[in-house]
Parts: structure tokens; sequence; C-alpha cells
């Protein structure tokens, strides 16, 4: 395939299963079983490049272990994961080129900056790790410009980290996340620890550089209003599954899984037009037994006999791909 | 309004002394609740708007403490009441439901254990009477096959049936007023409306006044009638729901309601509206309005003077734009 047409990166088949059994002593002594819980399950998707690819779901819907797949925090349990046409699990040796070339941005800014470090050691410290500098002047060089590119000062270097309120920590983070020139950022849930107005803030920074350094984004969030609204395509994700993908204008206009539909209903309206939400019944059922069929079936409206047993694979429809029967069936 | 108001809020401050001066959480606080209202409180944190919460309940932590106001439920003064006597109107006459329910449930005793305690220590019923209550509040709540689960422990049920748990024990003894601190703000988008239609149906229906607190501009369209908009411990705005929401005055409102990512508006990559810098710390809360160094529309006289909420149509504001006098 053409190197400029290629997708970033592609997700075939990939899945993640975590080891949930009770400790060996237990199984061996009660004949308890292995329980495996499939947090991530077949999951295939295309990141294409220069643009923002959504993911959004409710909580334990594997949002944040595709993202923490991604940038190989966890290993693939099957599947692969190909970032500019290159399988990252087959890349022992020059994984550390490759990761250079994307990194992450985490929730909670309080968490993932080391409060006894300067801020400009926190920012410098991929450019010492990657060796990206050659002298002090230069590593110093680099560190300014990459405050001021996140909108902060160069003198704040000087700073620790309690003295930043939550949103400039943020960007403190984004500053180090820019630091190797990376093509390809994984956001998880960015701004989900922010206030309303300072999100807004992140999210301009973040709309901003991408224009300027022509990143990908990969942005997981719970927050479909905010997806909608930073995105170009968006995912949505139920208990381990991709269940719709679309043009991020074409979801908000015509979503077509009634979960998609059901947590469209559930944004509360500003606008105070009166139109009635409509409270979904049930709530996301344990990841450790999942539904039979569709999963998400007990709590659809549609559902029929083919849904209680055979479960949807992602098909394309108009301006995207759902996995739904009764969409497929034109039921729906 | 017209009906006498169940809670009357007046000039509420709040102070928390430390060794480097006094730092002042709530400033002059005032509004009042009627029965049946909801009114929503929201702010970004920090704004105050937990501490007025808890200044209400008689929970305020020391070395925080209610330096000036009153606080009147049904026309009496409950601030400085003894704690003995403000435990029993806790619970009795005010109930509180907090952000997160594991916290406010005990995990060593079922729901229904706890329900019939909470019950039995403010209602004069006898131990049957208070099960059978137990029961018609967790299926009022909407908890289903609630004889099957008044034994259960709480880590036996959902995010949102616990939260639903915690509700019920907060009506347990028919209290007048129930003060909700960001309710669904641990729950899921889809549980998120249950809870609130909850809420809603339970003010409407046992003529209850529900202080609801929350960061969440789409929870208070969706369940107050009326809402308070706190900035730096002080009160910005208040005023009718959709009044403030959608015709905002104090320039903070306007920015907040901005910052917001609208469903309707897909003109995506838009940019947001932005209010640049952020809330002040309480011990370096600017001279005159506290919102002065971030307002695009700032003027001299929010530089020297502190501005009091003004009548503006139905809505109270205080912002030196709607005062006669020099710009």
């Amino acid at each position: 395939m053409d190197p400029a047409s290629r997708p970033l990166v592609r997700l075939i088949g990939a899945s993640r299963d975590f080891d949930v059994s009770r400790p060996w002593l237990n199984r061996v002594l009660e004949g308890a079983p292995r329980r495996l819980l499939r947090a991530v399950d077949d999951v295939s998707f295309d990141v294409r490049r220069g643009e923002t690819l959504a993911l959004v779901g409710e909580s334990g819907c594997g949002k944040s272990t595709v993202a923490r797949l991604i940038v190989g925090l966890y290993a693939l349990s099957r599947g692969r994961i190909e970032f500019d046409g290159l399988d990252l699990a087959a890349l022992e040796t020059d994984a550390a080129a490759l990761r250079r070339r994307m990194q992450m941005i985490f929730q909670d800014p309080y968490a993932s900056l080391n409060p006894r470090w300067r801020v400009r050691d926190i920012v410098a410290e991929p450019i010492r790790v990657l060796r990206l500098a050659d002298n002090d002047a230069a590593e110093g060089a680099r560190v300014a410009e990459l405050l001021r590119q996140v909108g902060l000062a160069a003198e704040d270097g000087e700073k620790y980290p309690h003295e930043f309120s939550g949103g400039q920590r943020q960007r403190i983070s984004i500053a180090r996340a820019l630091c190797g020139n990376p093509e390809f950022l994984v956001c998880d849930e960015p701004t989900s620890a922010l206030d309303v107005s300072v999100q807004a803030q992140i999210l301009n920074l973040m709309a901003e550089l991408q224009e300027r350094l022509g990143l990908t984004y990969l942005f997981i969030s719970h927050n479909l209003a905010v997806v909608l609204h930073i995105a170009d395509r968006v995912g949505v994700m139920y208990l381990g599954r991709v269940v719709e993908l679309a043009e991020a204008a074409q979801l908000f206009a015509t979503p077509r899984h009634p979960y998609t539909r059901m947590l469209m209903d559930a944004i509360p309206d500003l606008e105070m037009s009166g139109k009635p939400r409509t409270p979904v019944a049930g709530e996301v059922p344990n990841p450790l037994a999942p539904p039979a069929g569709c999963a998400f079936h007990p709590r659809c409206p549609h559902a029929n006999a083919r849904c209680r047993t055979e479960r949807p694979q992602l098909r394309p429809v108009a301006g995207g791909a759902a996995a739904c029967h009764a969409v497929e069936e034109g039921r729906l | 309004m017209s009906a006498a108001p169940l809670l009357e809020v007046k000039d509420l401050r709040v102070e928390f002394p430390t060794r480097r001066g006094t730092l002042v959480a709530v400033d002059g606080i005032s509004f009042s609740i009627a029965p049946g209202e909801v009114l929503g409180v929201v702010g970004e944190s920090g704004a105050g708007k937990s501490l007025t919460g808890m200044a209400i309940i008689g929970l305020l932590e020391p070395p925080g403490r209610i330096a000036a106001g009153e606080i009147r439920l049904e026309g009496e003064r409950i601030d400085h009441l003894p704690a003995d006597r403000m435990r029993r109107i806790r619970g009795r006459r005010i109930g509180a439901i907090f952000q997160d329910p594991l916290t406010s449930l005990n995990p060593l005793y079922t729901v229904g254990e706890q329900l019939v305690e909470t019950i039995l220590t403010h209602l004069e019923v006898g131990h049957d009477e208070a099960r059978r209550r137990a029961l018609r509040l967790l299926a009022e709540v909407g908890i289903p096959a609630p004889e099957a689960r008044i034994d259960q422990y709480p880590h036996q049920f959902s995010g949102g049936m616990r939260q639903r748990v915690v509700i019920a024990l907060a009506l347990c003894a028919e209290p007048r007023l129930i003060v909700a601190d960001e309710p669904t703000t641990a729950l899921d988008v889809s549980i998120q409306a249950q809870i609130i239609t909850l809420l809603k149906h339970l003010a409407r229906e046992h003529g209850t006044a529900v202080m609801l607190i929350t960061h969440d501009m789409g929870v208070i369209a969706e369940t107050a009638d009326r809402v308070a908009v706190m900035y730096a411990g002080r009160l910005a705005e208040l005023g009718p729901v959709r009044e403030v929401l959608q015709r905002p005055r104090h320039p903070y409102t306007v920015g907040l309601m901005g910052s917001i990512p609208k469903l309707g508006a897909v003109k995506r990559h838009a940019r947001l509206v932005q209010i640049d810098g952020a809330m002040p710390r309480l011990n370096a809360i600017p001279a005159g309005c506290a919102f002065n160094p971030r307002c695009p529309q700032r003027f001299a006289r929010c530089t020297a003077e502190r501005p009091e909420p003004l009548q503006v149509g139905d809505t109270r504001t205080a912002c030196w734009l709607y005062a006669d006098g020099p710009r």
C-alpha cells in the first residue's frame, strides 16, 4: 500500500484477556475454574493519518485497555496491532524507535507528574532518555520551546507541579508528550478530571497543536458531547467490543446501533427543548459473565431470538459500520 | 416566591483559619429553597458549593467554621446548634446524599439493617413497621425485587443500585430538605439519567426541597427549578434555570455556558469559548469583583468595588454591568 494513504495505526482482531482467577491454592482446594475477563474482544479499526479517532463508552467497556494495548503498556492476548505498517509485537529491538513516534496523555494530571521534580526536569526526561539534545543548552531551549507551545512560560520550568492548577498540569503532560516530535498521541480521558472552562482550554489547545504539528489523535472519553466536538470519527464500545464506528457528524445525525442511540438520549439537554429523556433500564452486565449473543440484548428494546444467540459482527452501513442484527435486517 | 421558604440562607460566611491567615471559602451567600423546589448550585472545583452544603447540614470539617450569617430551616435557626441537636435534625429533617455511594454505606451491614436502624432512630415505629417501610422505600427508589435484595450487603449492588440505596437512606425519615452533593458524578451517563429522574420525582411527590450541588450544567438543566452559580466563594448569578442557562447575564456564566461542547452545534473543530486563566486561590482573591482578572468586560469599578447581587429581571446578578452609574 502507498505509505501516505496507509493508516497510521491498524488494529486487527486485537484482544486482551485478564486472568481474574482465584489464587492457585483456592482453585486446587475448591475446584474453582480459571476465570478470564475479556476486557477487549476482537477489536479492529484503522486510525488514519491526521485524523482524530475517538473511542467512547461507559466504564468497563475496554476503551482504556485499547489505548494501553496500542502504546504497549499491555501485551496483546490475540490479534495484532500495526503502526505505520509494522507489527508492533514483532519489533523487539526497534520498538524504542517506534515508540518515540507515539505518546500517551493520561487522565489525572495530579498522578502523572512527579511531585518532587521541577517541571523542566519532567519535560526534559524524555529528551534525556531518547538522547534528543546534544548539550544542556540545547535541552533547555527545547524545554522552553515545548512549554511555550502549550501556552506556558519558559520560566514555569523552574516551578514544581503543585504550583500549577489542574489545567496547567495537563499542559505540562502535553508538553512532555510532544518532546520527541511524535506523530500519534493517545489521549486517555485527558479532560475528564478538569472543570468545563478548563476543559475548553485544553480541547482548544489540542486542536491547535493538531493543526500546527499534523498530529494524529486517538481520543478516549466517556463524554459523547466532547467526543462529537473533537473527533473526525467515533467508535462506540460496549463490553469489550466496538458496536458502531462512524463519522462524527454521521453518528450524531443518524446513530444506528441501539446502544449509541441510548448514549445520545442520555446526554443532558442543555438547550432545554423539553425533549423527554428516555432513561434506559438496566446497567452494564458483569463482564465476567457477558450475555450470550449480542452483549447489549438484555437492555435492547429491539432484541429478538437471533440477538440472544448469535453475536453480531461489525458490518458496513451508510457512513460507517455497526454490529447489530436489527440494523442488518433493516428492522431498525 | 409565593410559598414560605423551607430553607433560608442569609449572608453565609465560611472561614478556615490557617497559620498564614484566615481563608474565606464561602463569602456572603444568600438564597432560599421552597418546598418541592430543586435548587441547583453549580460552580467549578473550589467555588465553595460543597462547603455551602456542608455548612447547612452541619458537617463542616474543623477548622472550617461558620463565621457569619444565618441558616434557617422552616424558620428555625440551625447554624451553631449543639452537635447532638444537629445530629437529630440531620437524618430526620435534612437528608444528605454524597458523591460516592460506597463511602455512605457501611460494608458490614446489609442494606436492610442500615435502613431499619435509620428509621428506628428517627421515627416512633416498631421493628416490623420499620422493615415494611424499608421495603417500600427500596421499591420507591426503583430497586427491583426489594424482598430479595433487602438482606444483601452493599458490595452485592452495582454502582447505580448503591446510589439508589443511599437515596432511600436519605429518605428514611421523610426529611423536608435533601442536600445532594454530586449525586450522579460517579455514575455512567445511562445511570445518571435514571437517578436524576428519580430525584426530581421525589421532590415533586413528597414536597421535599432539594439542594442539588453539581459541576454538571447538563444535570442542572434537567433537574433544577432555579440555579445558583458560584465563583470563588461568592454568588455570581441566581435565577430560574431556563433564564440563567439560556440568557446568562454574569460574564462568568456566559463563559461557562460557552465552554460546554454542545451537541446541536456540529460545527466541529470550531473553537470553544474559553475563559482564560483559572479561578483564584482563596489566599489571592482579587479586590473588587473576584472574576475581574478573567473578565472580558471589566471596567474601572470592577477592580475597585465588590458587586452585590442586583435584581435583573427574574435573576440576581453580582455584576457592575447591570448597575446604574459610570462605566
